[in-house]
């Protein structure tokens, strides 16, 4: 296994951090490389598709496993939905394997790119959170090499501490070399969609509110760049999957083709090259622009058919979008909010953001429910993620914008998820945390990483001393 | 993983710079450490008199409110200790954006006399650890695709004179090899700086025998240096009086230079 000083990135770009590259394809690859970082004192993480907005998968100096190569599906039940991969293993590998048998993943990022290893570690959730909560309550057994050497099994009643430790636990206790995970059964290769506009913040909750109990799916597009009266205005999407029948021809549907991402706008222009039209609207009198015209073309309620696929990764939908933030890059800042309390929180957050001359470019929301893992970013209200251009000039500001956020969210009774925030202090964390969550996990660490092998940037970021 | 004070890791928001000083304890080096460490770098400090480093580390991290400056014990001389030395400095610093090699000794012979001893401690220090310290730093850096290597030659290097053959051979010889590491390196993204500094008010220049015309604070040197690295140049003098001075010392032509006594 060849090991290389490389730079990596954050999926923003905003973040270049190099580091020995290791990309090992066995569990006994991945055994040597602890063994040779115990050794050199060189500290490890693992690292998936690299979808991260923030630093979960980097560390400075230290080696990066690299775990795409180890991307096999081991095994898939057509008559189960039970599917075994190596950790490596995308979602968009997952879906294309078992949509033409009727099943679906259960939870689903933005992204097809990320992998299932990258998806556990941040213990990542989709736009049907209220309903099927996070990926880690899909799965059934998961194994993983610790540092130690020690193979482990773990399953909800079986290892249960580390099971809902490991996952969501950021890659800090140990490597995950294969995954099980239960399907969803699907009628269908569509989802039917509404789509209706909402006029201001507490019109756009109530919708997320109101609307999440009548559907599989529900997501928001909140106008970041307009205030007043107008402020938290936006576009709901809420789909359903079909029922038994409801598809004429599901077989037709459900096939790859018909699910993928046409790569050419009408079938002419090729979208690999729209992020370079997008930089001149990357300013915040062009993105104001794009802003309303996209939210007077949101009036209209309409309600249609649209593949999972396309309904799921809007990020895949125009290759490479993120470069054109520019050479800063961007950085995303989600806050997961009680629902009593999110709409004065974000009202304060959108306002100040648009009087500091520091709009975010766009304002996402979902709906959400607490979940039982022990490093949990979920909340019974929702969450509001926003993307915020980064350059030489607005780092100062931004830093401490973000800070006002960070305080507003948790005077809110808040929490932040780790596959976002950049900027997170180790005190917010222990803030919304609890000393007692922390001190639970650091216990969990000290017994699967006695010698303290795992640490990414973030882990440094958010539990250093 | 390792037993050293930690240093906040990265954001985008505070996205600081790493960079390692090999000699580091007073003079240019200190001066150039003060200097980017104001400018938000994350340094680590290297020399072999570690009570000095430690006093220095101790006023920049008090200045700064925060870690930015580790010390490291370090001779030179110990060319096999530096693979895993840097290797570990990478991993404390959280990776590398700047090596500069500062280290460096004059034994002067005097004009009438010859000192082998000395003149084999300048060659073993000013080329030969930089060589130590620069080959593992170029690997790393050419493998990266970025990184910055700034090595603090001396108007010395571009005329061998009466006064101090071993000197001026080693920063001949150091000039040299920074420019084929830079033709080097150039291709990979690496940008390589060679600092020609005159005279400069540090221990060194008590060395110097005769006048010493031109001679600058370590503050402005490390200034000049720091203006360059952001510019990105090739070659510098500081002052930049130097560049004239030297530019018309390097065309005197031999029947008369072999007669001057300096």
């Amino acid at each position: 296994m060849q090991r290389t000083f490389t730079q990596f990135e954050n999926f923003g770009h905003s973040l270049s951090v190099p580091a020995y590259a290791a990309a090992p394809l066995t569990t006994g690859e991945i055994h040597s490389v602890f063994q040779l970082a115990k050794k050199m004192g060189l500290p490890v993480t693992a690292r998936g598709a690299g979808r991260s907005y923030n630093d979960a998968a980097l560390i400075g100096g230290g080696i990066v496993l690299d775990m795409r190569g180890m991307n096999a599906i081991t095994s898939w039940d057509a008559s189960t939905g039970l599917i075994t991969a190596q950790p490596g293993a995308t979602l968009e590998q997952v879906w294309q394997k078992v949509e033409p048998d009727g099943w679906w993943p259960p939870v689903v990022s933005g992204t097809m790119k990320t992998t299932l290893g990258g998806c556990l570690s941040t213990n990542i959730h989709g736009k049907n959170n209220f309903k099927m909560g996070t990926i880690g309550e899909h799965v059934v057994e998961f194994s993983a090499i610790l540092p130690t050497g020690a193979e482990i099994v773990c399953a909800p009643k079986k290892n249960a501490d580390l099971f809902y430790a490991m996952i969501g636990g950021l890659g800090m206790l140990g490597i995950f070399t294969s995954i099980t995970m239960q399907m969803k059964r699907i009628h269908s290769g569509l989802l039917t969609v509404d789509a209706f506009p909402v006029q201001n913040l507490r019109g756009h909750l109530s919708a997320l509110l109101d609307g999440a109990p009548n559907n599989d799916y529900i997501v928001g597009w909140l106008d970041t760049m307009t205030g007043g009266k107008g402020l938290g205005r936006g576009q709901i999407h809420a789909a359903r999957y079909l029922h038994e029948g409801e598809d004429s021809n599901p077989r037709e549907t459900m096939k790859i083709e018909n699910q993928i991402l046409p790569p050419r706008i009408f079938g002419v222009f090729p979208k690999g090259l729209l992020h370079y039209f997008m930089r001149p609207f990357s300013n915040n009198l062009g993105w104001r622009g794009v802003s309303t015209a996209k939210y007077i073309a949101s009036l209209r309620t309409h309600t249609f058919r649209q593949s999972h696929a396309a309904f799921h990764f809007l990020l895949d939908y125009i290759p490479d979008w993120e470069l054109s933030y520019g050479r800063g890059g961007l950085i995303q800042y989600q806050s997961f909010i009680p629902k009593e309390t999110a709409e004065s929180a974000w009202a304060e957050m959108l306002s100040l953001s648009c009087r500091n001359g520091l709009p975010s470019y766009l304002g996402v929301t979902k709906r959400h429910r607490p979940d039982k893992f022990l490093l949990s970013h979920a909340v019974d209200g929702f969450s509001l993620a926003m993307d915020f251009k980064v350059t030489n000039k607005n780092r100062v500001r931004l830093g401490s914008l973000l800070q006002e956020f960070d305080r507003i969210t948790l005077q809110a009774g808040g929490r932040f998820y780790f596959a976002k925030n950049s900027e997170t202090t180790a005190q917010s964390a222990k803030s919304f945390f609890g000393g007692e969550t922390i001190a639970r996990f650091k216990k969990l660490k000290k017994r699967c990483d006695p010698n303290g092998l795992l640490e990414s940037n973030l882990y440094r970021r958010i539990f250093g001393d | 993983m390792s037993d050293s004070p930690r240093l906040a890791p990265a954001t985008p928001l505070n996205p600081r710079r790493r960079g390692i000083i090999i000699g580091a304890s007073d003079g240019i080096g200190a001066a150039l450490a003060r200097k980017l460490a104001k400018e938000g770098y994350a340094l680590a400090l290297l020399a072999r008199r570690k009570d000095k480093l430690d006093s220095l580390c101790a006023e920049i991290n008090s200045a700064a409110a925060e870690t930015r400056a580790l010390a490291y014990e370090h001779d030179v001389l110990n060319y096999d200790e530096v693979p895993a030395l840097l290797t570990k400095i990478t991993a404390d610093l959280g990776g590398l954006d700047l090596a500069v090699f500062m280290a460096g000794v004059n034994f002067p012979p005097g004009l009438a006399s010859y000192n082998f001893e000395g003149d084999r401690r300048m060659i073993e220090v000013n080329l030969i650890g930089a060589m130590a310290w620069l080959t593992p730093v170029a690997e790393m850096f050419q493998s990266a695709g970025s990184g910055q290597i700034v090595g603090i030659s001396s108007v010395a290097g571009d005329r061998g004179r009466v006064g101090n053959p071993g000197y001026n051979t080693s920063k001949a010889a150091l000039t040299t090899y920074l420019e084929a590491l830079r033709n080097r390196l150039a291709r990979h993204g690496v940008h390589v700086l060679t600092v020609k500094p005159g005279f400069v008010k540090t221990e060194m220049l008590k060395a110097a025998q005769g006048a010493t015309p031109f001679a600058a604070d370590p503050e402005k040197v490390a200034g000049d240096i720091y203006k360059a690295m952001l510019k990105r140049r090739q070659v510098i003098y500081t002052a930049s009086i130097w560049r004239w001075i030297m530019l018309i010392i390097q065309h005197i032509p031999s029947v008369i230079f072999r007669r001057l006594s300096f």
